[in-house]
């Protein structure tokens, strides 16, 4: 119910006390507008350093081969396995249920790659179907390498859009073009866009596949690879699974189990846990330091509220006299104290939300570690529930202490 | 409507226990006009206090229109002010921030009166007073005098059974003094029980009964 003389009263000591009124808002702006902007920019950077991974599969895990740093079954250290196809075989056969998608992958020579009058160098790989299940990119025209190039190790490649910049013209269609590559011409059958962002998308972007069977052929590997990355179902822990492939790769190539270079591996899982650990620690960083300065904001207020209370007695004095109830004069205190922290607080949430959208604005996509600053509705919802209750909290105190004042003392007229 | 059997209070402090009244026992009539004199330190104010149920007694009874004032919640204590009783102060204690009609309205705030209806009222009693063209003017736009007429419709508005007024010329000059007087003895016409508290003669020889107050007990 609207209590036109409670707001009065309210309204009656802010415009008495504009200045004092002003600092102790101060105080509780300050800090929600902290814990907002705080966790805007926090959820910036979460936001900026996850799209670095793109579509990237989270569950990835790299595998690939170095020296051997211990003599085993007989044999010296210093040795380098190399992986070929029944390793994969094995593997796939032996984690049938772990793995998920597995792409076998070879480095292939590409030196001065020619298309008509133009020449330039990138990376040439050699790739099986199932990359485009867990690398970050999308097909941008045409088509992917399937199993039927596989099969006949056709010379089909697709290429990046770096490539493809290179190469043609923007009315040009590469798709059907040919591109001449240590001398052999290729088929392009489709073109691809990293879903990566910034100088890794460039990378990204900068390379040609082909299949990996070709380019075994064209490299004279025959059944050897280079390394492979594979997913790994989400029922498993990347971690567990690692261990176990790894150690069939050691014991298929006669590796010490105990070598930690023999076979060497990453996981992406990895990464986004350690980020993930990372931002939890910055968040609670955050969540710190705001409600620090959001509880100093309200025990300012209920300082000032108590100052107040002091200032006032001898009106408390007559209000009672005139037969105020102790619920009353309680319900008054506490309405101010409420009505300052929540408006003080809706400002400060107002002018965070309206920074974090600045910079949301400002940053766009070309800040590197940063994307879409924001803030979730609960936490500002939660946020002003807080400066409510924080508001009641602090105007209690003051509130009972203004009820307890004896007519009789603040009436004595000095 | 006042009745005070053998009241006593005592203020105790760390070190002395100063005894203010020594046992009063006094009964006021509805419709009387009494006057309360005695020198400063006689208990007269304590006495006040305690029939304005502002302070509380260590021993005997106080009954008002009936009812035994006797260890009862500060609630019930600010339904009684507020229906009973009306206040009247040496240094008017009007809210500095509030017009005249709206501090004349402060009593029937708390009686939940619609606030339209109240400011009516309030400026009904404020043209009892003689101040109608002054209902919207602030407490310090205003002289000694019209201020305590301010607080005496403030004190009237609640429609009381008792006027207890504390030193009400105190602040005044003697011209201003009896025109305040003349609006209790009014008052006191329409059968509201008016007690001023004083310590001049003058003002006290205007009511029709003078209780002396000496140490703390009636003469």
């Amino acid at each position: 119910m609207f209590d036109y003389d409670k707001w009065q009263e309210i309204f009656g000591t802010i415009r008495k006390n504009k200045l004092r009124t002003f600092l102790t808002a101060l105080g509780v702006w300050w800090g929600i507008f902290m814990l907002i902007v705080l966790m805007g920019a926090g959820t910036g950077l979460e936001n900026g350093v996850f799209s670095l991974f793109g579509s990237h599969a989270r569950n990835a895990l790299y595998v690939w081969t170095q020296r051997t740093t211990l003599p085993y079954m007989g044999l010296p250290p210093g040795r380098n396995a190399r992986l070929n196809n029944d390793d994969i075989q094995a593997l796939v056969m032996h984690f049938e249920n772990e793995i998920e998608y597995m792409a076998p992958r070879l480095w292939v020579n590409g030196g001065e790659i020619i298309h008509k009058d133009k020449k330039a160098a990138f990376d040439v790989r050699g790739e099986s179907p199932d990359i485009v299940h867990i690398d970050a990119f999308q097909l941008a025209d045409g088509r992917f390498i399937n199993p039927l190039d596989m099969k006949n190790r056709r010379k089909v490649i697709v290429i990046g859009k770096r490539v493809v910049e290179t190469f043609f013209e923007k009315n040009e269609n590469p798709i059907g073009e040919y591109l001449k590559i240590q001398g052999v011409d290729y088929l392009i059958v489709g073109t691809f866009k990293s879903d990566r962002r910034g100088e890794d998308a460039e990378e990204d972007e900068k390379t040609i596949f082909m299949p990996l069977t070709t380019a075994q052929q064209v490299t004279n590997n025959p059944n050897f690879i280079g390394w492979f990355v594979c997913t790994i179902d989400q029922k498993y822990k990347v971690s567990d699974v690692q261990d176990k492939i790894t150690g069939l790769l050691k014991e298929r190539h006669k590796i010490h189990p105990d070598d930690e270079q023999g076979v060497r591996s990453n996981s992406t899982e990895q990464e986004v846990k350690e980020l993930n650990g990372l931002f939890t620690g910055i968040k609670l960083l955050v969540w710190f330091v705001g409600i620090g300065s959001l509880f100093a904001g309200v025990i300012g207020v209920g300082n000032i509220m108590l100052i107040i209370v002091k200032d006032r007695t001898k009106e408390i004095g007559i209000r009672k006299a005139m037969g105020a109830t102790p619920r009353s004069i309680v319900s008054m205190i506490l309405l101010e104290s409420i009505f300052i922290t929540t408006i003080a607080g809706y400002l400060g949430l107002l002018s965070s939300i309206g920074l974090v959208y600045l910079m949301s604005v400002a940053a766009g996509t070309d800040v590197p570690f940063f994307l879409n600053p924001q803030i979730k509705l609960g936490v500002g919802v939660a946020a002003v529930l807080i400066l409510v209750i924080a508001g009641a909290l602090t105007g209690l105190v003051p509130a009972l202490q203004a009820s307890r004042i004896n007519p009789v003392e603040a009436l004595r007229d000095e | 409507m006042i009745e005070l059997r053998n009241i006593r209070k005592s203020y105790r402090t760390e070190y002395t226990n100063l005894e203010v009244l020594k046992g009063i026992d006094l009964t006021i009539e509805q419709g009387e006009m009494v006057s309360i004199i005695g020198s400063s330190g006689s208990g007269k104010s304590t006495l006040l206090n305690i029939l304005g149920i502002l302070d509380e007694y260590d021993v005997g009874e106080y009954r008002l229109d009936g009812h035994l004032i006797k260890n009862i919640s500060e609630t019930q204590a600010a339904k009684y002010r507020n229906s009973f009783l009306g206040f009247v102060f040496q240094s008017f204690n009007l809210l500095s921030f509030k017009n005249a009609a709206e501090n004349v309205a402060l009593p029937l705030y708390y009686q939940k009166m619609d606030r339209k209806k109240r400011i009516d009222l309030a400026i009904d009693y404020l043209d009892r007073v003689g101040l109608k063209d002054w209902a919207y003017h602030l407490p310090n736009q205003m002289s000694g005098g019209q201020q305590q007429r301010v607080a005496i419709a403030r004190a009237l508005v609640s429609q009381p059974k008792v006027i207890l007024a504390d030193e009400p010329t105190g602040a005044l000059d003697s011209k201003t003094s009896h025109e305040v007087m003349e609006i209790f003895e009014q008052v006191n016409r329409e059968g509201i029980t008016v007690i001023i508290v004083t310590h001049e003669n003058d003002i006290a020889e205007r009511t029709k009964r003078i209780i002396h107050l000496k140490d703390g007990l009636i003469e």
